[in-house]
């Protein structure tokens, strides 16, 4: 298969390789519709995150006390909570919040993670145990628990939750990134670089760094589902996001009381949300891996 | 084998040191001053002062730290601000409600997805191997609070099957006496058959939200690894010599595909121990993950370390038991150890 020419790190193999990438993709997704659907799914996510407050029809802030505990009509497509706000255009503003949440843990994990993973790969030893132990103790602890408490002590703003779920997929980032640098330590570019007089650090981000990003994306496309399940797990037992802020997973919390007297509309959405996010991730996650790694494929 | 428990023992000390440092630090870096907290709102500067040196926290952070650590070895924990109560205490008379569901949640979960994953990997391609990959997919998207409610709301509101949320029995009833902890049992010793009910009934719904929950990743690494053992050549030989196809699948290939699927139970039981904080919020379940919750939103630092710390520990001691299963279930890992 053409594609493994991608994982054969010869630089100048690169422009051909990435041409080859983008026919595969085009060939897994003609594959398998499930992955274009997650695309076209993702596109629509996207849209909600950035224009999602132009477009609803009410003031997600807005209450409206003589219309509370409406079902969904053609009004209120979503029906409305118990101060009358419209639970639609709550769900489509909390889109962004939850995005971007994700998303930040996720670029912040990247950057701890895969820099010390990368570094621990390439130069082994000292760097190699500090980064191993730290990751075994982190993995120590049950991750939700871990981050409620990394929560706890440093305060609770939405701030902290996209840093304590960065830190709980510290360990998966620092292992993948790092079994990929080792690997390619000693690889052919690497030692050219190395001759041309270029110094380990250079080689570490110019050489290294570029090489694993394919793998390091995927695995970032995994995680954002797991960051967005984090983060509204969190505000769902009263951390980070407060009331009256839109966010799925407090809106979940706040619709709970209303669960058992039948009003089901104000926690099925938002968590609905959250539930298709996650698989929408999820599937452009393994769809993502056929395209860099066919062989995992399952 | 007993050789190998001690070396495993030995090697599980480190992360338990690294856990009660990081709890620690983390307690360190709260925001506020505890001594101040301590000495009240009118408290002058001297009393503060005074409190601080008493609580020793005027000492440095290494000192701060050993001080922790012969607390904790004498198995004290603190107290708790809010009620006043030995952390200790509390924690170890709400671990047996969460135990006992997280237990249940998982061997649910096991009964389910073990056998799925078995089915799905004997007849690819069939209905049934369909519906587990329909199930692994979206058994992983699906928030675990999101699960709970919707199980309240169809089996409490719509069909009334379920009794109430709230809680780990009815108030009609009383709790068993206290021997294991665990009601199920508890009644059972009893003979007490109504109090059996009554709580078994209380925790059908969180359990099975819990085992909805865990049964995506067991299913899928029972199948997965099921798969590449009937494609290996001993299961051939075994069919070849004629052995019926179900001796072939549970005896043989069964044991053999088994390492991957307790390594997967381990991770697992991560997931599980932080999906029970979430369940037990929805049920009104007065485990220590409710404990923790409360104690999170009043501020109340002591409560949430001893239960970060209580979950570490639980956690490092599960990993312990998976690998002495490995040396049960794999004679090969005992002689390498």
């Amino acid at each position: 298969m053409t594609p493994l020419t991608f994982r054969r790190d010869e630089p100048a193999a690169r422009t051909s390789g990435l041409l080859a990438v983008v026919k595969h993709g085009r060939y897994v997704i003609g594959e398998n519709p499930v992955t274009g659907f997650a695309f076209a799914l993702f596109v629509v996510i996207v849209f909600a995150a950035v224009f999602g407050p132009y477009v609803v029809p009410y003031d997600p802030l807005a209450s409206d006390t003589a219309a509370a505990l409406k079902g969904p009509s053609a009004a209120h497509w979503f029906g409305t909570d118990q101060l009358g706000r419209d639970v639609f255009s709550r769900v489509v503003v909390a889109t962004r919040l939850d995005f971007v949440i994700a998303l930040a843990s996720v670029a912040l994990v990247f950057a701890m993670g895969g820099l010390a993973g990368v570094a621990a790969g390439f130069f082994g030893g000292w760097t190699d145990r500090i980064v191993g132990r730290l990751a075994d103790t982190i993995m120590a602890f049950p991750l939700f628990v871990l981050a409620m408490g990394i929560v706890a002590a440093l305060g609770n703003t939405v701030q902290n939750i996209v840093i304590a779920t960065a830190i709980v997929n510290f360990p998966l980032y620092a292992r993948i990134a790092r079994s990929e640098a080792n690997i390619r330590r000693d690889a052919g570019f690497v030692m050219a670089a190395r001759l041309s007089g270029n110094g380990e650090f250079r080689i570490l981000l110019a050489h290294i760094l570029p090489n694993i990003m394919p793998i390091m994306i995927v695995q970032m496309s995994l995680t954002m589902g797991y960051a967005i399940l984090n983060a509204a797990g969190l505000s769902f037992i009263g951390l980070g996001v407060r009331p009256p802020t839109a966010e799925w997973g407090i809106m979940v919390a706040e619709g709970a009381a209303f669960m058992v007297s039948g009003e089901w509309w104000i926690a099925f959405f938002p968590g609905l949300a959250l539930m298709v996010a996650v698989f929408c991730f999820n599937l452009l996650g393994d769809g993502l891996r056929d395209i860099v790694d066919p062989q995992r494929r399952t | 084998m007993l050789a190998m428990i001690l070396k495993r023992l030995l090697v599980a000390i480190p992360s338990l040191i690294g856990v009660v440092i990081i709890t620690f630090l983390l307690t360190r870096a709260l925001p506020g001053d505890p001594a101040a907290y301590f000495a009240g709102p009118a408290a002058t500067q001297e009393a503060i002062a005074q409190v601080r040196a008493k609580l020793g926290l005027d000492q440095p952070l290494p000192t701060q730290f050993m001080r922790y650590a012969a607390d904790l070895a004498r198995g004290d924990l603190g107290t708790s601000l809010t009620t006043g109560q030995p952390v200790a205490t509390e924690i170890r008379n709400r671990l047996p409600a969460s135990a006992e569901l997280t237990l249940l949640g998982l061997i649910i979960s096991v009964l389910i997805a073990v056998p799925l994953g078995i089915l799905a990997a004997t007849r690819p391609g069939s209905l049934v191997d369909h519906a587990c990959r329909v199930l692994t997919t979206a058994g992983v998207s699906l928030p675990v609070f999101f699960t709970g409610l919707i199980l309240v709301y169809v089996f409490y509101y719509l069909l009334g099957f379920a009794p109430a949320p709230l809680g780990r029995l009815d108030v009609f009833f009383s709790a068993p006496e206290a021997i294991t902890g665990f009601y199920l049992l508890d009644s059972l010793i009893a003979r007490d058959l109504e109090t059996f009910r009554a709580a078994l009934a209380q925790l059908l719904l969180p359990a099975l939200t819990l085992a909805i929950f865990s049964l995506a990743p067991i299913a899928r690494m029972t199948r997965a690894s099921m798969l590449a053992v009937l494609a290996s050549d001993f299961v051939r030989t075994a069919r070849a010599n004629g052995l019926t196809p179900f001796t072939v699948v549970v005896t043989y290939a069964f044991r053999n595909a088994m390492l991957p699927v307790v390594t997967t139970l381990g991770m697992v039981f991560s997931f599980l121990l932080g999906a029970n904080v979430l369940v037990e919020k929805v049920f009104a379940w007065p485990g220590i993950g409710s404990y923790a919750v409360e104690a999170l939103i009043a501020s109340d630092f002591a409560p949430v370390q001893g239960f970060v710390l209580t979950m570490a520990a639980l956690y490092v001691a599960l990993n312990l038991v998976i690998d002495i299963l490995y040396g049960l279930i794999d004679p090969r890992v005992r002689i390498e150890a």
